[in-house]
């Protein structure tokens, strides 16, 4: 135990000597590499601009009240689009992300040396490419649109829901499948009766949090022209149509609460 | 229950699966819901099939800008974007971190009282609620394009994600330790120090690098909209149809991401 003595009195400390330098040491650098990035950013930013914010973020509160509702009735479309971008992407990236997941766990690959690494190289690099860049690029490809939208969603989607299925697949008891393979079930009998009931819950939980997820990431996609309420966003705040973008702000807090409200209760139902 | 229960093949009872959800009317309702949302949804939405038809040469094109990706051209600009994306990733996360420390505490039931626990807990709500692109497009308009803008986006994301959870996780630890400090008579601040801060640290330093992690890939995105970063230039490839420039961009946010997923588990494996 780490013990200072001085004066003949006996003090307790959480951490001896050593610990407590290289602790020091951590932050010490650690400190360093903040302060050198800081200034590095300091220098690229006209620090008038950050000063005058204030002033600037009062005068654009000021013009977003009194929101114009009337506004809401050409929103009714879009927050349908919305909607069904986000529900759209998720089932399509579901149904590419449960194979992937399937060849993705150790324990139900068709081959750890092949199969495995293209499976998680597809989960990582759908996940580390946001839906936004997903959007930016398939606007290119297959043109502005819900369309876009929608596949840019299931894309992001893939990696996420694989990824965390898989997780349960590798954490499934084996016990069971051994149960079901000793009865003398083939292959995909083992699938449907060993190993599917015991990730269903874990699979229901995931689409519900990832469909959570992309009603938020819907929200933004117009912004590239792929379609939703981010559109009329853009389109908004480049007309410095101010009493819209509130309106249009307080609609995807609303629709936001909602689908946080339905996958909460979803998710609570099924655990 | 004679020939009923008869034991063999011929048997007329067959085991069958119990169904995720128990309830018979509300699984058909929902199957039902789910076949008419399906159909509604599928026919509002408008593709332009020949639009999209008209894509696939492009998409080949895209694809193709990966055979080989075009580094060397765009190097200068690639490279401070990067720059700019990393050090904006960890001020943004170092600055986030600390901010939402004290917010983190408020917000925790145990630790703060109705008010700031109220008021802490509406900052949270209040950051989670908008994506960050949303926020960096009202920072850029406050802020000015550059990096700066970018920084305060994630700060504010970084608040409401590690606030959140930090707080979840201080409600979460174990109350008798935490006695057993203040019973000492140990004053509020080496209360937390000594019972609070041992039992969260090692998940909040996990957490610290998750978050590196996503800010970092945030940090892409945020440049879409004029916020900075490596971001900037994907877009400007974009732009430009420069898709070999635009595969190096994304080849390298891929590697980057691996990079750091691979270490952050790594030293998360090791605190924990």
């Amino acid at each position: 135990m780490p013990v200072q003595e001085k004066d003949e009195l006996k003090s307790w400390q959480r951490r001896d000597r050593r610990t407590q330098l290289t602790v020091w040491a951590g932050y010490f650098v650690g400190m360093m590499v903040f302060v050198w990035c800081w200034q590095l950013m300091s220098e690229e930013t006209f620090w008038d601009f950050v000063w005058d914010a204030p002033r600037q973020a009062g005068d654009m509160a000021s013009r977003m009240v009194p929101p114009k509702w009337g506004y809401i009735n050409a929103l009714w479309r879009a927050i349908w689009d919305t909607i069904n971008i986000a529900t759209l992407g998720t089932l399509m990236a579901l149904v590419l992300a449960v194979p992937t997941a399937f060849c993705a766990a150790r324990n139900t690959t068709p081959s750890v040396t092949f199969v495995r690494p293209v499976a998680l190289f597809i989960i990582v690099s759908s996940r580390s490419i946001n839906s936004l860049i997903w959007a930016l690029i398939l606007v290119a490809i297959v043109g502005p649109g819900v369309f876009a939208g929608i596949i840019a969603i299931g894309l992001r989607s893939i990696g996420f829901c694989a990824k965390l299925l898989y997780e349960a697949i590798e954490e499934i008891d084996e016990n069971q499948v051994e149960a079901v393979t000793a009865t003398g079930a083939r292959g995909p009998q083992v699938l449907a009766y060993g190993i599917i009931p015991q990730v269903l819950p874990a699979f229901a939980g995931i689409s519900v949090f990832r469909w959570d997820i992309n009603i938020r990431e819907s929200t933004i996609l117009g912004l590239v022209g792929a379609g939703g309420i981010g559109l009329h966003l853009s389109s908004s705040i480049a007309n410095l149509a101010w009493t819209q973008v509130s309106v249009i702000l307080l609609v995807i807090i609303v629709t936001v609460i909602f689908s946080e409200w339905v996958s909460a209760k979803v998710r609570h139902a099924i655990i | 229950m004679t020939a009923a229960t008869s034991i063999g093949p011929s048997a007329p009872r067959r085991w069958k699966k119990p169904p995720l959800i128990s309830n018979a009317l509300v699984r058909w309702c929902l199957w039902v819901g789910a076949g008419i949302y399906l159909a509604i949804a599928l026919g509002t939405t408008e593709v332009n099939w020949g639009r999209v038809l008209e894509g696939v040469p492009r998409g080949a094109k895209f694809i193709g800008g990966f055979f080989p990706p075009n580094f060397i051209t765009n190097l200068d600009e690639i490279l401070s974007g990067l720059y700019e994306s990393i050090w904006m990733t960890v001020t943004s996360t170092v600055v986030g971190v600390a901010l939402s420390i004290p917010i983190g505490l408020g917000a925790a039931k145990n630790l703060a009282p109705a008010p700031i626990y109220y008021a802490c807990r509406g900052i949270l709500a209040i950051t989670r609620s908008f994506q960050e692109v949303i926020i960096a497009i009202f920072m850029v308009k406050l802020f000015g394009f550059g990096p700066f803008a970018g920084f305060i986006t994630l700060v504010i994301a970084t608040v409401g994600f590690y606030g959140k959870l930090l707080a979840e996780d201080i409600e979460d630890m174990d109350p008798v330790q935490a006695e057993a400090v203040k019973a000492t008579g140990g004053s509020w601040f080496q209360w937390i120090n000594y019972a609070v801060q041992p039992q969260v640290m090692p998940r909040m330093i996990g957490l610290g690098l998750y978050r590196l992690d996503i800010n970092f890939r945030e940090s892409a995105v945020v440049g879409i909209v004029g916020a900075g970063g490596i971001g900037v230039v994907l877009n400007n490839a974009f732009d430009q149809y420069d898709y070999e420039t635009a595969a190096a961009v994304l080849l390298l946010i891929i590697g980057i991401v691996m990079v750091v997923e691979y270490t952050s588990g790594y030293v998360r494996k090791q605190v924990q």
